[in-house]
């Protein structure tokens, strides 16, 4: 112990440790970035692997290839696994590598609890998925866990969903206050506020909402874990709760859950179309602004989810508005991004076609939430595959495909090595049609009546879920092509110049490629 | 923001190793509570096994921080780092509390109303007749199917009115928590001043009415369960009152472990110097966090 204090001076200058202990006991926060980032991927294939058992199931009416019971786990996985296992840990991969070298922080404030914050991961998500093999199943409720299905029908299994969302969250909140306090306290002489790269500003407000509602997820699942097993009645009518209770905790969080996935992605884009325009941004103040608007009213909207469930009329009214609202910074944000475009020198390499494809497809999910918000047409649409469709345009082509235009923006950084151009659009072009054949269907199918979550439908759906399984299966595997994309470039490849793209901009494009093992010790001067 | 030397420590095992203890900690405290009936079951040697690595781990974990920091590694910056970062997990720790606040908050103002058949929604259950006969009062002492899945309370933690407020201990726990507010603060003052005597014996008090106000819960739980029938399965209020006040009881235990853990520190070793403490403070941040939990706690559980 008293080793690391006497070897203290030399720290900063040796590389990385050698073998597998590099990964165990790192406190680099490149290492950890790309712990996570390695760790996304896998729970994206994971996760991928039970949306392609789902779509087969749906290939065609009947029941085809799983059990009704096991097609509940999947969907439900599905979704977990992707919230939390995939986009999550990836934003956060993300905030790991370029946070600090973005404000020129020698690392992040609290190295070793930033490992901490990755490690409890897997263990979280091996607990999630030795589910499936505990009798009676993995959780089947559907990732939103809603009671009673979630405490009163629940398979035994519920116990340890419960436990592994606690210690997620927990690996959450700490990967938040880590980010928060770099961003607070570590800026280089001379980052201010308002010069903060928006990629930064992003994850602050992202890291801000992970710390206030994670704890309340947190308190959601100790309720349900005290009504299955202890005898409160926090959700049981019968003993003086309410199951709407659950929707309406679950939600608080929910909600800004829901824009902690994409906030990050507003950062990516926004670096990704000012480079490949070759102008500066368009209007950063309001960018700023919009993300702070956008996360304070997260706070305020939660109930738009329940519209069906039996709210006062004053409190469908009210979050009804309040939703509506949001629509006005998002639209900021579009017509920034659009404005950043306008009579620039663009060219279209893989990052900027992910991003472009990112503005305008998450403008069709945020069209088609406008519409879930209003009251009496949600009580149509509630549940149904409208709904599907609308959250997936926002999740896929909004935070996964940023998630991928990040991944090709930053590699040669990362790994020193440019990707293949050539593949990397194949990639694009392959995950653009293969998302929109996928879900655009999805709308139709959702506003003629087909309800989630059932493996089986009516007849009259049967021609568009083909065609969405087909575009189901063409994105799914395309995902492969991005794995071989990935690790090509990570073993070689064209050698990266510092600066990598002509029109990029900020402290991480001054570094050498590949990033030195550590950067800024001594903090940059910015003027 | 200033320049240099931010220590970033070397590679560590402490963090794998806790995040390995929680594994333990969380699969063992699944299995046990999904086996409660099954005595032959063993998975709590897991849970056991878990804590005890989460402590170990924790202990070495601090000791080597305390190390880091006396040998004079932490620069101004980093110790802001630690400051922010307190700060910050106080805040998740208020969102912990909202969301049982805010269940109290919701069936007391909706489901429970609701259940008894006022308002519209009342109505529609009214209309039905179901939980006939269910009246909406605070605290709510009977259940919407009275009784038939729950054990009902025959008697509520409220307040008890002022001819027997001397012998309702909630009072007792308001004096002694917040006197122990006080004297945190004089301690504070104390090391601030130089004067580690002053320091060490208000710390002391503090400690000694963290373990007071944690012996008068116990005896209030007690009285709950033997006396008033009123248990986890008396209904929402027995749900509410009890997960509300015992997380917060859990807190006091925490928090009154951490500032034991500072006194220890200041008598045993000599730590802390008078512009330097944050370790203390951090205790005592988090000691006047517990406070105002429990002022809220008193208003809205015990009083209104």
């Amino acid at each position: 112990m008293s080793a690391v204090i006497e070897n203290h001076h030399d720290d900063h200058h040796h590389g990385p440790a050698k073998g597998i202990t590099r990964w165990l006991y790192t406190t680099n926060h490149k290492d950890i970035g790309t712990l996570y980032l390695w760790f996304s991927f896998a729970m994206f294939l994971i996760g991928g692997a039970m949306a392609m058992v789902i779509r087969a199931e749906l290939f065609s009416p009947g029941m085809q290839i799983v059990e009704p019971e096991f097609y509940n786990q999947m969907i439900t996985l599905h979704g977990l696994i992707m919230i939390f296992g995939g986009v999550m840990p990836a934003f956060v991969g993300l905030a790991n590598w370029l946070v600090p070298m973005m404000i020129g922080a020698p690392d992040m404030a609290l190295p070793r609890m930033n490992n901490l914050s990755f490690w409890i991961l897997p263990f979280a998500f091996f607990i999630l998925l030795s589910s499936l093999f505990m009798e009676g199943g993995a959780p089947n409720f559907g990732w939103t866990f809603y009671a009673p299905l979630s405490t009163t029908y629940a398979p035994p299994s519920v116990t340890f969903f419960i436990f592994s969302v606690h210690i997620m969250g927990a690996s959450s909140i700490m990967g938040s206050i880590n980010v928060v306090v770099t961003i607070m306290n570590m800026r280089a002489p001379g980052v201010g506020l308002m010069k903060m790269p928006l990629f930064v500003w992003s994850w602050l407000i992202t890291a801000y909402l992970l710390i206030a509602v994670m704890p309340v997820l947190a308190g959601a699942v100790t309720m349900m874990l005290m009504d299955i097993h202890f005898g409160t009645s926090f959700f049981n009518a019968a003993g003086g709760g309410d199951p709407v209770l659950f929707q309406h905790i679950f939600w608080f969080f929910g909600h800004p859950e829901v824009y902690i996935m994409i906030l990050p992605a507003f950062g990516i884009v926004s670096h990704i179309i000012e480079t490949f325009s070759r102008k500066p941004l368009f209007g950063y103040a309001s960018m700023v602004w919009a993300m702070l608007s956008i996360a304070i009213l997260s706070f305020v909207v939660w109930a738009h989810h329940m519209f069906t469930v039996g709210m006062p009329l004053a409190a469908e009214i009210f979050f009804m508005w309040a939703t509506m609202l949001i629509a006005v910074p998002t639209g900021v944000k579009v017509f920034n991004w659009v404005a950043t475009m306008f009579r620039g020198s663009i060219t279209f390499e893989t990052p900027m076609l992910f991003a472009c494809a990112f503005v305008v497809l998450f403008t069709i999910g945020g069209l088609s939430g406008l519409m879930l918000a209003i009251v009496p047409a949600d009580f149509q649409y509630h549940d149904t595959y409208f709904v599907v469709a609308h959250f997936h345009y926002v999740l896929v082509p909004g935070a996964i495909f940023s998630i991928m235009a990040a991944v090709y923006y930053w590699i040669p950084k990362w790994s020193g090595n440019m990707y293949d151009e050539r593949l990397g659009k194949l990639h694009f072009w392959l995950s653009f049609i293969g998302v929109n054949v996928t879900f655009f269907p999805q709308h139709f199918i959702g506003l003629a009546g087909m309800p989630r979550r059932y493996p089986d439908y009516a007849l009259q759906f049967a021609d568009w879920n083909m065609v969405s399984s087909v575009g189901a299966f063409l994105f799914g595997f395309s995902q492969l092509l991005f794995l071989f994309i990935v690790v090509k470039t990570v073993i070689g490849g064209k050698k990266a110049t510092d600066q990598v793209w002509e029109g990029a901009k900020g402290l991480e494009w001054t570094v050498a490629s590949p990033a030195p093992y550590h950067t800024f010790s001594t903090p940059p001067k910015v003027d | 923001m200033s320049g240099g030397n931010y220590y970033v420590p070397d590679q560590s095992r402490f963090p794998i190793f806790m995040a390995f203890s929680l594994f333990l900690l969380v699969m063992g405290a699944s299995s046990t509570i999904n086996n409660l009936d099954d005595p032959t079951n063993n998975s709590v040697y897991i849970l056991y096994t878990g804590f005890g690595c989460l402590f170990l781990t924790m202990f070495f974990w601090f000791r080597q921080v305390i190390k880091e920091h006396l040998a004079g590694l932490d620069s101004n910056q980093l110790k802001q780092s630690y400051v922010f970062g307190m700060a910050w997990f106080i805040f998740s720790e208020v969102m912990f509390f909202a969301a049982f606040f805010g269940a109290l908050f919701y069936v007391r103002t909706f489901a429970v109303p609701w259940l008894a058949g006022e308002g519209a929604k009342g109505g529609a259950i009214e209309a039905i007749e179901l939980w006939q006969g269910f009246e909406s009062t605070w605290p709510v002492m009977s259940t919407p199917d009275q009784g038939n899945e729950f054990v009902l309370a025959d008697k509520s933690m409220a307040w008890p009115g002022w001819d027997h407020a001397l012998e309702w201990l909630p009072l007792w726990n308001t004096i002694v928590l917040l006197s122990s507010s006080v004297t945190v603060h004089i301690a504070h003052l104390g090391l601030k001043n130089g004067n580690r005597r002053k320091f060490n014996i208000f710390l002391g008090i503090t400690v000694t009415l963290a373990l007071i106000f944690v012996g008068l819960q116990a005896a209030e739980y007690y009285e709950a369960y033997a006396h008033y029938g009123l248990t986890l399965n008396s209904g929402i209020y027995g749900s509410t009152f009890f997960m509300l006040t015992g997380f917060h009881g859990f807190h006091v235990m925490m928090g009154g472990f951490m500032l034991a853990v500072m006194l220890a520190r200041s008598v045993f070793a000599g730590h802390f110097e008078d512009h330097d403490h944050f370790g203390f403070e951090a205790a005592s941040w988090y000691w006047h966090f517990v406070d105002v939990v429990w002022v809220m706690l008193f208003l809205f559980v015990y009083i209104l």
